[in-house]
């Protein structure tokens, strides 16, 4: 799938920044900065794994800023930074 | 009925533990243009994620003239919403197509009828219009008054008495008991003058207002110990109600307590004195029987 670059979510607190790139063709490549890696950084890798592959985008770079987000702000701005990525709505009729 | 803005995931995620009896999740206002596709994809997946326990989940669209409006309602519908919240609601026939587009979304996903409807009238003429919005659907939950666009409209502004806002007021407050559903009071967003919140809160309580927009957590103690009855109160309206009990087992529909005459308008009252207790809290079910 074609992307472009986008951008979704904030630095506040509770929230996470999703940059997503084109891919080099080795798969989706996540790279994490977050205020609880030690705790949740695989979780939140997963998350976002999961939904990009959910949304058919197998190959991209992904940077991730967290600071602290649930799981469904984690799904909400990796969709979001998909949506801009691809000009793909999910909202479509 | 606490307004949350829905482009702020944090506050999203702690809103309920403040006990709102409702929470607004805001798609309108306090969402720019250019972050209306990222709210609404935070709102749905909070919706569908988050435990709001018994709150009521509330959330404010775009109006359907915009580009966003439908895809706001397709989103928090197959979410699962309780309640969608119009903006500037003006003519009966608005709440008409927005229940065509909730009804469009509902039979796609097989829930037709769950989604309720609220109309926040902001104008001349939707004040103007107020029954005939409150009586549009059989969806139609509530009419709530947006002072701010309002007095606009007026070509006025704000007054600490809020006496421009005093034919609005009674208006929504008339329409939505003649229409059979509540009526909300707009926000007052002074956080830093609680003694005059309060005395707003008892003014449109007098008025005959079911509830008041928040904008803060700390503004939920002041309306919950305005609108909750006294104990002297509730014990009054729990002999009442007992005393009519039993009266109707006798078949009569007239009684006496303590010496006055206790009839329809008296019981309706009591029973809303006894309503407004459970949901403050104040008493439970188990206390009734």
């Amino acid at each position: 799938m074609n992307l472009t670059n986008s951008q979704a979510g904030t630095l506040e607190s509770g929230d996470i920044v999703v940059r997503l790139a084109p891919g080099n063709g080795k798969g989706l490549e996540i790279n994490l900065d977050s205020t609880v890696a030690f705790q949740f950084g695989r979780q939140i890798e997963q998350v976002i794994r999961e939904t990009l592959t959910g949304l058919g985008i197998d190959d991209a770079v992904v940077d991730a800023t967290d600071k602290g987000a649930l799981d469904c702000t984690i799904r909400a701005r990796t969709t979001a930074a998909a949506v801009r990525a691809t000009g793909k709505d999910v909202w479509q009729d | 009925m606490m307004f949350v803005p829905g482009n702020n995931p944090g506050m999203m995620a702690d809103a309920h533990i403040y006990g709102p009896d409702s929470i607004m999740l805001d798609l309108e206002d306090s969402v720019t243009m250019a972050e209306k596709d990222t709210a609404r994809l935070l709102v749905y997946n909070a919706l569908k994620s988050i435990d709001y326990g018994d709150t009521e989940m509330v959330v404010r669209i775009n109006p359907l003239n915009t580009p966003y409006g439908k895809k706001d309602i397709e989103a928090v519908v197959k979410a699962g919403v309780h309640v969608i919240r119009m903006p500037k609601t003006e003519t009966a026939e608005e709440v008409v197509e927005v229940e065509r587009e909730i009804e469009r979304v509902e039979k796609e996903i097989g829930c037709l009828g769950r989604t309720k409807i609220m109309a926040a009238i902001e104008s001349t003429l939707g004040v103007v219009n107020a029954y005939a919005i409150a009586t549009a659907s059989k969806r139609m939950m509530g009419i709530a008054l947006g002072a701010e666009d309002y007095s606009a409209n007026l070509k006025t502004q704000r007054t600490p008495g809020g006496e421009e806002l005093r034919l609005a007021r009674e208006t929504i407050v008339v329409a939505a008991r003649a229409a059979g559903i509540d009526a909300l009071d707009t926000v007052y967003s002074n956080l830093n003058d609680m003694e005059t919140f309060r005395k707003e809160v008892e003014f449109i309580k007098t008025l005959g207002f079911d509830g008041k927009s928040i904008i803060n957590p700390r503004q939920i103690e002041v309306v919950n110990e305005v609108f909750a009855p006294s104990e002297k109160a509730i014990e009054k309206a729990r002999t009442i109600i007992a005393a009519i009990k039993e009266a109707e087992k006798k078949g009569s529909g007239v009684i006496a307590v303590n010496g006055k005459m206790v009839d329809r308008p008296v019981v309706i009252r009591a029973q809303r004195t006894i309503d407004l207790a459970l949901a403050s809290g104040i008493i439970t079910e188990e206390d009734l029987k």
